[in-house]
């Protein structure tokens, strides 16, 4: 994908925003997440619109100096073989245990959907992607921040790789744990979206999402999946069903 | 500021017919100029105040909410469980929960930065609670455009908000601190013409503290920051706004106990008859 069917897609985007306005209420097109007649999503749905159409394009997050890195605690699931934990999924869960117990050389990321090459890649493949290493702010919905190093590779480098087709709009993220969640073609191309294999220098540890965590940071960090096992491209919006956002009760956009 | 706040958001007539200025009290007595009859609110002003009010006290609630999910405050970019806080709330039962795992260094070096994982079920109820913060946010900000843009076309606030420098300003405030501390008020008309005090804290309510809410709040987003990086960056960094962001809150939730007291001691239903049918 060159970088002209990039900007066709962010236009096509942009028109699809543009005529949405008046389709706040009803929040039924399918290039927008739906409200389901809850007021609380209608008001996702105006921020998420209002910043597509108001925020300038193609800005980096800051990033920081080796120095003010942070502790940084690890929330949510810490371990997705642990069978107390919330989002413990009883199929992923023993078949993370085996790949963790074989340092992860068998993981496979797989990337489906609206793509014309899907396929799977190993961490080694991934590893020969131009890495990407930046100092960024994880803002936690809950309240707090921490600065930390993640290394990886660009999101983007790795749908262009898979052959994204031009009518792509969103991109889905399935893990080990019960939980998916998915972002925008905005967001995904954004340069500073990496699938992360490693931080502070070393392995990604497992409380923070071994062996792959997505980094988003243009939004809050429930979006930065981690455990990432399987990727899918989707042309419409799709709310992931129970281990979604929305039908937990969460905004779908998250970039307050 | 605290006394500011306390002192200022009266509406006595027996402080507002001593200190008035002869233009506040010439543009009230002339209904239909600016749209105020005597004593009352004007629509505009009526509509604006109680959307404002729903929506302030929403994000109070739901912003008290959020706050229990993370009872510390920070200075700086980032702050968290395992770095030193500024402040710790008692509220909730997520202070000082102590449910981490041991700790682990990300660096050989003493004092490394490091990670624990969490093992504690904290209250959160942010679900629900951001996207209601960020529904009234919208509502506050959309009402306080158009009322800061009706406010300056009608002249309602260089008529009745901004206090008119002249000479005896301190000597006005003065008398008006006395007679609000003796708890002097006759009964009100309603509405403007207001008390130097008054019109201070109006004022630093409209064009301060409810804009510094909303700045702050925006400087905590990453979409936001990411687009305009001063809005964290005048503060200091993100958590510093979120730190300021609750003192601000407080300093509201202070001006609102002090509003409703002082419209309860200069005459409730004259003053809710006058901020709802207008007169």
């Amino acid at each position: 994908m060159n970088a002209k069917q990039i900007l066709t897609t962010r236009r096509a985007l942009m028109t699809g925003l543009a005529s949405a306005g008046g389709l706040l209420l009803g929040g039924c097109s399918k290039q927008l997440p739906p409200t389901y007649g809850n007021v609380l999503r209608m008001g996702d749905l105006l921020t998420y619109t209002a910043h597509r159409l108001l925020l300038p394009r193609g800005r980096l997050a800051k990033e920081y100096a080796h120095g003010d890195i942070t502790s940084i605690p690890a929330v949510g699931t810490t371990n997705p073989a642990d069978s107390h934990q919330e989002a413990f999924n009883a199929d992923n869960g023993p078949a993370y245990e085996r790949l963790r117990a074989g340092g992860f050389g068998d993981y496979r990321l797989s990337i489906t959907g609206r793509v014309s090459r899907p396929g799977t890649y190993s961490l080694a493949d991934l590893k020969r992607f131009p890495a990407r290493t930046q100092i960024t702010k994880h803002t936690c919905e809950e309240g707090w921040s921490a600065i930390a190093e993640w290394t990886g590779v660009p999101l983007r480098s790795l749908l262009e790789a898979a052959g994204i087709l031009p009518s792509a709009r969103f991109v889905n993220f399935f893990a080990f744990d019960d939980i998916a969640d998915g972002i925008d073609m905005l967001d995904a191309l954004h340069p500073q979206t990496i699938l992360a294999y490693g931080m502070n220098g070393r392995d990604l540890p497992v409380p923070h999402g071994a062996p792959l965590r997505l980094r988003v940071e243009t939004q809050v960090g429930y979006k930065s999946t981690k455990y990432v096992q399987r990727i899918v491209v989707k042309d419409e919006f799709d709310d992931l069903g129970k281990i979604g956002d929305l039908q937990n009760g969460w905004a779908w956009y998250a970039g307050i | 500021m605290a006394s500011g706040l306390l002192t200022g958001m009266i509406e006595p007539q027996v402080a507002g017919s001593v200190v008035a200025s002869a233009d506040d009290q010439a543009a009230s007595g002339r209904p239909g100029a600016v749209g105020l009859p005597r004593g009352g609110h004007a629509r505009w002003v009526r509509l604006s105040h109680w959307v404002v009010a729903a929506s302030v006290l929403t994000l109070a609630v739901s912003g008290f909410v959020i706050l229990m999910a993370h009872p510390r405050l920070y200075w700086g970019a980032a702050g968290n469980d395992l770095t030193a806080a500024l402040i710790e709330l008692p509220i909730g039962r997520n202070y000082r929960h102590g449910g981490w795992q041991q700790s682990v260094a990300f660096f050989p070096q003493p004092h490394s930065a490091e990670s624990a994982s969490r093992t504690y079920d904290i209250f959160n109820e942010n679900s629900w609670a951001r996207s209601l913060h960020f529904l009234a946010g919208w509502f506050l900000a959309l009402t306080g455009t158009a009322y800061l843009v009706a406010g300056a076309y009608t002249g309602h606030f260089r008529r009745h908000l901004l206090p008119g420098a002249d000479g005896r300003m301190a000597q006005r405030a003065w008398e008006d601190l006395i007679s609000h501390l003796r708890f002097k008020f006759a009964p009100t008309t309603g509405g403007p013409p207001y008390g130097i005090l008054q019109k201070w804290t109006y004022a630093g309510v409209v064009f301060l503290m409810l804009p510094l809410m909303i700045v702050t709040g925006l400087a905590m987003s990453p979409a936001m920051t990411i687009a305009y990086p001063f809005l964290s960056g005048m503060f200091g960094g993100s958590q510093s706004a979120r730190t300021i962001h609750f003192f601000a809150f407080a300093a509201l939730i202070l001006f609102l106990v002090v509003h409703v007291l002082m419209v309860v001691l200069s005459g409730f239903r004259r003053q809710m008859r006058a901020m709802t049918l207008g007169n």
